[in-house]
This record gives C-alpha cells, sequence and structure tokens, in this order.
C-alpha cells in the first residue's frame, strides 16, 4: 500500500526505530489514500449559492441605506443605523432558527456579512444561557465573535500604524 | 490461565449471555429515518419537555433502560449492575439517569464505541458468575453533541463532505444468565488505534483503521472470516468511513460484500436528509442494533451478526493542542 512518495518521505527518517518508521509509513500512505478519496465539496454549485445569498444579504442592506439616506441622512451618517438594522435582522434570523439554515446553505455568503457576525454572538448567546446569565451567556457570548473581534481590533492598529508612520 | 480468551484479544463466552430485553428511543430525523417503525418511542423535538439537552438526553436514557427491564418481564431489582456511558464529559447522562434507576452502575467511556464495548463487559460480568441481569445502556443527542464537540446550535456553518450528523437517541439492553432470545457469543476488545488523522470533520476516516484492526483481530482470533456472518456491521462509520474500512481490510486480504453495513448509513436516508455523510454518536449503533438488527434477528432475517462499534477518544482539547484522533473499535458477535 505504501507508495513511492510515502517511502521517500519516511527514508529521510533514519533516527527513528524499525517500528516507529513502519508506523510513520502506515500514517502516510493512509493519509494520501484519504486524500485521494475524500469526497470533494461541490465548489462551483457553493460558490454560486454564497454568491447570490451574500449579494441578495448586501442588496437588502443597500435598500435599508437608501432609505436612511432618503430620509435626509448623508452617506456617513447612515452607515450606523443601516448597520444596526441589519444586525437586528440577523439576530431575528437566528433567533426564528434560520439563520443557521442559511449559513448551511450558503457558507461564507452567510458568514462575511454583518448579519453572520450577529448570528455568532446570537448563536453562542442562546446556547449558554443554559448555564446562567452570567458564567453562561455573559462569559462565553463572543465564543465564536471573540477571535474576530480581537484580531479585528489588531488589525486595525497595525494598519492604522503604518499609515502613521507612512504618511508625509 | 484464561480459558474463555482466543487468541490475542478475543473471548469466547462458555454459556454466553442473552438479550431478554431492549429498549430504544429516537429523536425527531431519526424518527422520519428508514427505520423509524424499529423505535419503542420517537420524540416530538429535542427538547422533549426538558430546560436543557443535557436533561432531555438524560431522560431518554433512563426511559430506555426502563423499557428494556419491563420488555424482559422483571422487576429492576433483580438487575444487578447498570453498564451505561455517552459522549458529554465525565459521562453525566449515564450517571445522571443511574442515580434516578438505583442499580448498582458502571460508567464507562468508549465514545461511540460503547455501545458494543458495554455489551462485550457485561458479557464477562455474566459469564463470569458474577451477575445474572446486566443492563447496557448507552445515549448521545444532537444538540448536546454539538455544543461540546462543535459549535453552538444556531451557528451558521456549511457542514463538510464527510461531517456526520450525532444520532439524538438512547438505546438499552438486558443481558441475562439464562432465558429467551439472541446470544452475545464472542467479543474482541481493540486496541487504541491511530493514523494520524487530524480532520475534526471526518471522524469516519478516522476511525476506519481502529474498526479494520479489529476486525482483522476477530478473524484472526476466532478464524472467521466475512462469510460466516450475515450482517457485519460497524458503528458509524458513515459513508466515507465505510469506503476506507473496505479499502483497509482489502490491503489484508478481506473482502467485504454486501453484508457489510454501517449504522450510521441506515439510520438515515442520507440522501434525503441533511445529515452529511450518515449518523454518528453512542445512539447510532445502539438503537440500529438493538430498535433495528435484533429485531429483524427475531424475524429470522439475520442468524449471526457482527457488531463493531467504533469510537474516536479525542476532546475538544487534545483536538485544540493539535494532537491527533487515537480511534478505538470493539467487536461483539450476536447469534439468533
Amino acid at each position: 500500500m505504501a507508495s513511492q512518495k510515502a517511502k521517500k518521505q519516511v527514508s529521510s527518517l533514519p533516527h527513528m526505530t524499525q517500528a516507529a518508521q513502519e508506523e510513520k509509513r502506515r500514517q502516510l500512505a493512509y493519509k494520501e489514500l484519504v486524500q485521494k478519496k475524500k469526497p470533494r465539496p461541490r465548489y462551483l454549485r457553493n460558490v454560486l449559492v454564497a454568491f447570490v445569498v451574500g449579494g441578495a444579504i448586501a442588496v437588502l442592506g443597500q435598500l435599508v441605506l437608501r432609505f436612511f439616506m432618503s430620509r435626509g441622512l448623508d452617506l456617513d451618517a447612515a452607515s450606523a443605523p443601516t448597520l444596526a438594522v441589519m444586525i437586528l435582522v440577523g439576530v431575528i434570523a437566528t433567533g426564528l432558527g434560520i439563520y443557521d439554515e442559511l449559513g448551511e446553505l450558503a457558507g461564507a455568503g452567510a458568514a462575511v456579512p454583518i448579519t453572520g457576525f450577529a448570528n455568532t454572538i446570537v448563536a453562542a448567546a442562546m446556547d449558554y444561557k443554559r448555564e446562567g446569565w452570567v458564567l453562561g451567556m455573559g462569559a462565553k457570548m463572543f465564543l465564536i465573535a471573540g477571535p474576530v473581534i480581537v484580531y479585528g481590533t489588531l488589525a486595525g492598529v497595525v494598519v492604522a500604524f503604518i499609515k502613521f508612520m507612512t504618511s508625509p | 490461565m484464561a480459558a474463555k480468551k482466543v487468541g490475542k484479544s478475543t473471548v469466547r463466552f462458555a454459556s454466553p449471555p442473552i438479550i431478554v430485553g431492549t429498549g430504544t428511543i429516537a429523536g425527531p430525523v431519526e424518527g422520519k429515518g428508514p427505520l423509524a417503525a424499529d423505535f419503542d418511542v420517537v420524540l416530538p423535538d429535542h427538547a422533549y419537555g426538558e430546560r436543557t439537552p443535557e436533561r432531555s438526553e438524560t431522560k431518554i436514557l433512563e426511559q430506555a433502560s426502563r423499557i428494556a427491564i419491563e420488555r424482559a418481564k422483571i422487576e429492576k431489582s433483580m438487575v444487578d449492575y447498570y453498564i451505561a456511558g455517552d459522549l458529554l464529559n465525565q459521562v453525566i447522562s449515564a450517571g445522571f439517569s443511574a442515580r434516578q434507576l438505583a442499580i448498582p452502575y458502571f460508567g464507562v467511556y468508549g465514545a461511540c464505541s460503547t455501545c458494543a464495548m458495554s455489551l462485550a463487559l457485561a458479557g464477562m460480568v455474566i459469564d463470569g458468575g458474577f451477575a445474572d441481569y446486566v443492563l447496557v445502556a448507552c445515549s448521545s443527542h444532537y444538540q448536546t453533541a454539538e455544543r461540546q464537540y462543535r459549535y453552538p446550535i444556531e451557528l451558521n456553518i456549511q457542514r463538510k463532505t464527510t461531517s456526520q450528523y450525532t444520532v439524538t437517541g438512547a438505546g438499552a439492553a438486558l443481558l441475562a444468565s439464562s432465558g429467551v432470545g439472541p446470544k452475545v457469543t464472542w467479543a474482541t476488545t481493540g486496541k487504541v488505534t491511530d493514523l494520524g488523522s487530524k480532520d475534526i470533520n471526518d471522524m469516519g476516516g478516522a476511525m476506519a483503521p481502529a474498526a479494520a484492526d479489529t476486525l482483522l483481530a476477530h478473524f484472526d482470533d476466532t478464524g472467521r472470516g466475512p462469510s460466516d456472518y450475515d450482517l457485519i456491521l460497524t458503528g458509524d462509520l458513515a459513508s466515507f468511513g465505510s469506503e476506507m474500512l473496505r479499502e483497509l481490510v482489502r490491503d489484508n486480504g478481506v473482502e467485504l460484500g454486501d453484508n457489510y453495513r454501517d449504522c450510521g448509513l441506515m439510520v438515515f436516508d442520507t440522501k434525503s436528509q441533511r445529515v452529511g455523510a450518515g449518523g454518528s454518536g453512542c445512539a447510532c449503533s445502539a438503537v440500529v442494533t438493538f430498535g433495528h438488527v435484533l429485531k429483524e434477528m427475531e424475524k429470522g432475517t439475520y442468524r449471526n451478526v457482527l457488531l463493531i462499534a467504533t469510537g474516536a477518544l479525542m476532546s475538544p482539547l487534545s483536538f485544540q493542542q493539535g494532537e491527533s484522533i487515537p480511534c478505538i473499535a470493539h467487536a461483539v458477535a450476536i447469534e439468533a
């Protein structure tokens, strides 16, 4: 079963005992077999659905933005209430048990827009509420969103620093 | 001298324990699957009237156990031991159900291999002359398992092609030293096998080497082969894992034919139900074996069945620390 490639990789490990080498060879051969046989995701279908669903959420956001602008807010001022409305949409859809279905269908199309971000927080909050308001929901509602916030903020600082250093 | 030990890792029961009663409960998704009619109770929803999914899992495990005792037409006080397990940290479902049942209790953890593992242990306890009645049971629950091993239930996550769906359910079987019913005749205990898989979304692929190892050990020890069984049943390898098992044993000169099936592919209709590659969890092998297969044995469809339940022994912690997934498989032969 061990292929040429696996044998070559193993021969570069002379410090290992015979048994350990044999084990490593089996592992590499199995890894190769799994990689070869594992069913591939339906990339084209996934990309298309993600595009359509993500696009539809963006169009909805655009309509909300237009609505606020038509009521006299300029683009900058209208952005904040638009985000708030879209977050609310994500929150309600999660509470109704719709958003996880949308995520299953559309993948990144549902995860990337801010509605998806709202979903990560509400989904965690709903789950951990059972362990109490403080040690459950309070402590764990940012379980999924936490890294996004931490590294998003960090990335913002880094980018701002680079801009600060490079601007004349 | 171990008179009942055969080969490296198999025991042959001198007076095989008899399965005198079973109880199975399945969740709402399993209740829409092809085996729905075989379960004693099908839940209307995952909550089953409880405020947490963990309580719901404890409730179904206890209820399945009571049904098994009832079917055997004995009193609960006559049961010598209760051997049970589940997937949750500190096996709470089993421990909590034992609190209600008040039977001397051994809590066991074998991940999804618990069903076959507890059958083997119960067999040894009975054949060793330590008990007349041993109740074995295990459970799993989609929502409790998702929370512990994966993500919050309502999170927008797209299933991978090899992802599996944890079966909500509980299965219990009462084994007795005498009576009428199918017998547990052989048990092969698995070794922990790890071929270095680290893909948390591919449990079937990770567990297939363990299943292959135990299956080959069973054939080696007993001198039997695939044709000696009407049905060779793996616990929850699902579509990809079953394919890998076929490949792995083929390399060792064993060809699995149409008599090989996987509980994870039987409990759901994987084409029309959105369950990924198939079912998983302790309850997967338990509800299929105790609910469906034993009923079919009664009807005479099967006479010799080999159940190989597979389990992945990782935790979310070990996975996050970059460890590979150690797996185990236990085999028990059940004969009509």
